[in-house]
């Protein structure tokens, strides 16, 4: 495998693994808040659905990213309303939403567009173009650190500088800020919060609106950025891999930037060699496939270690005495 | 002399469905005192203090702080209110250092820093004036049970609170944590603070406090002057009874040795090892009391004996050897071979809570020839055998259909007891025996313990209770970390010295006692956490 070779994997890594970033980063301010969030998946869903189906319209992909948070924001808070201010089960509540969104989308894109459950694809100002970084043409020429810059860190899409922004920021949020301090003692312990007269309700809203925040990023990228245009189901999973990378980084945000980047890097090159030839036996390209969602499980399974999630996660809190 | 109260409560209401917690409370807290609250389990206490921190909201009834009437609707207005809360269970985040426990929801700005540096001032001013010190930069998880209560002090005390509520805050302290603890309280009082002490245990209240509400159903029937009052007659207040507060024994006569036990050892399923080689020899005819703070291995021991955990060493009873694993190890075959059980916690392990009192009377002995019918039970016979150990058992109410859950603590205990004291063991393990249970009850139970031991049985008693430890024991073993520290004759120890053995410190300490029992309990807890990794 030559230099450029390596550098176009990356790239596609990179790519990859932004909406399992944003994603990522989504359910860790909701775990962490003490939310469970199973339906990452069905908000990403909703979100590349209606910035794909507003971009479209408009022909603007930033009213779309608009529309495609709004979605993802409804979503998390019909979330919020079962499990927090009803007490619900929150595993249940993310399964519904994940139906919901699963069956709405291709339901209402059917109706708009008739075009099987998809949207038009979207071209010139309904996608998100690359942004070529300032001297990425003038550097190309230098040896090894030019195509690099030029191929690697430069020419992505402005989302995918906003997830990679969004790992030392979420950092900084919860590490150091009140918010944040908050934050993580309410995923641990909400009755320290609610008799230290912190409203324990109040600090699950803002992390599930945080979390919708993210996953309508996520969404979005994922049908205006990566891809042009919205096709059922096109989260394929990411949804639950963006958890297992939230468990085997143990709800921490560099963790979580690694994790998804193996991840990432794994979807890379199942895409770049479909049909690896070993000497006469070939490895076909639904093993490469379906290797993603194998480590998935294998890493989960074996190599995660003890990885203790926020002690009061899943369970909604009632106040007792 | 300032004669406004700190806090004035007037007429307070509470009702839970149709249970009234609360009926027409009225109080006067004088500042720079302590006041006791002392009542039994659901007499209305902690519902009280509960109203007071704005947790719940009262029916009717008015909250005065120095002077001014408040409005209490959550614990954000009783903290500016002035009023700091040390809870049974304390409210700390586990994985926070101390400083961001302290912190929580009283920080200064939108940024940690700062908020940070001027905590870690104030902690270093408050621990050198109130004797207060802990390790600001150390997990709450790695702290004693001690200390951790010291953080939830630090933490009102940081809001600025000049009336603290402790609610039952010695339950899980080792004795010279406890006297540590009044000295913590005795500084506050000198400091002007007010203190409101919530307890179920006479001698607390007569030791530290200035004056004394007692409650009984709900409803406070008096507030005395603790000097002008004694125990005797606190008692008879908290129940509405003349009560005997000291177990009327003669002096064991111990017999040969039932059951021995050496060398035992247990591990649980984290790994920890929670038995590290126990050794003790039960005789007929005395009651051996088991000291020691929750925690340190007496429920393995009470368990592995039981049958229901595995272990290394042995244990013979009468001369035979019993099995610690495998087969035989469980808990009708201990039955069966004459030990009696009283598990610690009844709710869990000794009683089914939905079932009915006479289902609950005969379980573990159901398989009894005696109880079948063919192939059915013979629940006539048990009805009838449940009504007349009812009876005799004082169970009230005496009515064997009523399900386990309908009755109050004492008489759940009383249940139990009469389940395996009836069946005629020749040894009984006893596990809190009187945890959550009304001081007309303890005097039953108590007198029962003695009654069965005087019939040559020999008992082995578990209890936190040191006060239970000396009023019944013949003899006690103090177990520290899955160990016997030592045995002791009742008659020639007192609670300094029993106090230290729990903490772990077998030699007199130089220099200030709490320090030595610090220095262990902090050493138990980096041991077990290093093996737990």
């Amino acid at each position: 495998m030559d230099y450029a070779t390596l550098l176009q994997v990356l790239d596609s890594t990179v790519r990859l693994a932004t909406p399992l970033l944003l994603a990522c980063l989504a359910g860790l301010f909701s775990e962490r808040a003490g939310i469970v969030d199973i339906g990452l998946e069905g908000k990403m869903l909703a979100a590349a659905f209606f910035s794909a189906a507003i971009a479209a319209v408009t022909g603007s992909v930033w009213l779309g990213l608009l529309a495609g948070i709004a979605a993802s924001m409804v979503m998390s808070g019909i979330h919020g309303l079962a499990s927090i201010t009803f007490r619900g089960n929150q595993l249940i509540s993310g399964v519904a939403i994940n139906f919901l969104a699963s069956g709405i989308t291709v339901l209402i894109a059917q109706d708009w567009f008739s075009q099987g459950g998809r949207t038009p694809s979207l071209m010139g100002g309904g996608r998100f173009e690359s942004i070529t970084l300032p001297f990425a043409e003038a550097l190309r020429g230098v040896p090894v650190i030019g195509p690099l810059y030029y191929e690697l860190i430069s020419g992505h899409s402005i989302l995918v500088y906003v997830a990679f922004l969004m790992v030392p920021l979420t950092w900084w949020i919860l590490f150091r800020t009140r918010f944040g301090l908050r934050l993580r003692a309410v995923g641990e312990a909400p009755e320290a919060v609610d008799t230290a007269g912190v409203s324990v309700v109040g600090l699950r809203f803002a992390a599930i609106a945080i979390c919708g925040l993210l996953t309508g990023l996520a969404g979005a990228y994922l049908a205006t950025g990566l891809q042009a245009g919205f096709v059922r189901e096109m989260t394929a999973g990411r949804g639950y891999i963006a958890l297992a990378a939230l468990i085997f980084a143990k709800w921490r945000p560099w963790y979580a930037l690694y994790a998804c980047l193996l991840f990432g890097l794994l979807q890379a090159v199942a895409l770049r060699y479909q049909n690896i030839d070993l000497g006469g036996f070939i490895i076909p390209v639904q093993f490469m496939d379906a290797l993603p969602y194998i480590l998935t499980v294998v890493i989960l399974a074996g190599f995660v270690g003890k990885a203790i999630p926020p002690r009061a996660g899943g369970e909604p809190y009632v106040k007792e005495r | 002399m300032n004669d406004t109260p700190a806090i004035e409560l007037k007429g307070i209401s509470k009702a839970f469905g149709p249970v009234q917690a609360n009926k027409d409370i009225s109080i006067r807290v004088m500042p720079g005192t302590i006041h006791g609250i002392i009542g039994e389990n659901g007499a209305g206490k902690s519902t009280l203090m509960s109203i007071l921190y704005g947790f719940y909201k009262a029916d009717a009834g008015e909250i005065w702080v120095n002077g001014q009437k408040k409005d209490i609707t959550d614990s954000q207005a009783a903290i500016s209110a002035g009023i700091g809360m040390v809870f049974q269970h304390f409210k700390l985040v586990q994985n926070f250092t101390v400083l961001e426990n302290v912190i929580l929801g009283a920080e200064d700005g939108p940024m940690l820093r700062p908020s940070l540096a001027r905590a870690r001032g104030v902690l270093k001013q408050l621990a050198e004036e109130y004797e207060l010190a802990v390790d600001p930069d150390e997990l709450v998880e790695n702290l004693s049970v001690g200390h951790q209560q010291r953080v939830e002090i630090l933490k009102a005390l940081y809001r600025q609170a000049d009336i603290l509520i402790l609610d039952e805050p010695t339950g899980v302290l080792t004795p010279a944590e406890a006297d540590h603890l009044f000295r913590i309280l005795d500084h506050l009082r000198a400091e002007g603070k007010t203190v409101i002490l919530i307890t179920h245990k006479l001698r607390e209240i007569m030791e530290i406090t200035d004056t004394v509400s007692v409650m009984r159903r709900g409803e406070m029937t008096a507030t005395v002057k603790t000097a002008e009052t004694s125990p005797e007659q606190l008692a008879e207040l908290m129940v509405g009874r003349k009560v005997l507060l000291r177990v009327d024994k003669t002096k064991a006569a111990p017999g040969q040795v039932l059951l021995d036990v050496q060398n035992l050892r247990h591990v649980d399923d984290a790994g920890v090892e929670r038995l590290k080689g126990v050794s003790l020899q039960l005789r007929a005819g005395e009651v051996l009391g088991i000291a020691g703070v929750a925690g340190n291995g007496q429920s393995e021991l009470l368990e592995v004996l039981g049958g229901y955990a595995d272990a290394t060493g042995t244990v013979t009873l009468k001369g035979a050897p019993l099995p610690l694993s495998g087969a035989g190890a469980d808990g009708s075959a201990r039955r069966a071979a004459g030990i009696g059980h009283v598990p610690e916690d009844r709710q869990e392990e000794g009683l089914i809570m939905p079932y009915t009192a006479w289902e609950n009377t005969v379980f573990g002995y159901h398989r009894d020839p005696r109880y079948q019918s063919g192939p059915l039970m013979n629940n006539a016979l048990i009805k009838e055998e449940a009504q007349d150990k009812m009876t005799r058992y004082d169970v009230r109410p005496p009515n064997p259909n009523l399900a386990a859950r309908n009755f109050s603590g004492g008489n759940q205990q009383k249940i139990v007891l009469a389940r395996e004291i009836e069946r005629d063991p020749d040894v009984l393990l006893i596990g809190q025996p009187t945890r959550g249970v009304d001081i007309g009850a303890i005097e039953f139970i108590h007198q029962e313990i003695i009654r069965l031991r005087d019939k040559g049985k020999a008992i082995l008693l578990v209890s936190v209770e040191l006060d239970e430890i000396f009023s019944l024991s013949d003899r006690i073993a103090v177990m520290f970390d899955g160990q016997i520290m030592g045995e002791r004759m009742p008659e020639e120890t007192d609670q300094t010295e029993l106090g230290l053995l729990m903490a772990g410190v077998t030699e007199k300490p130089e220099g200030r006692v709490i320090d030595a029992v610090d220095a262990s309990l902090q050493e138990k807890e980096a041991r077990e956490a290093e093996q737990h990794d």
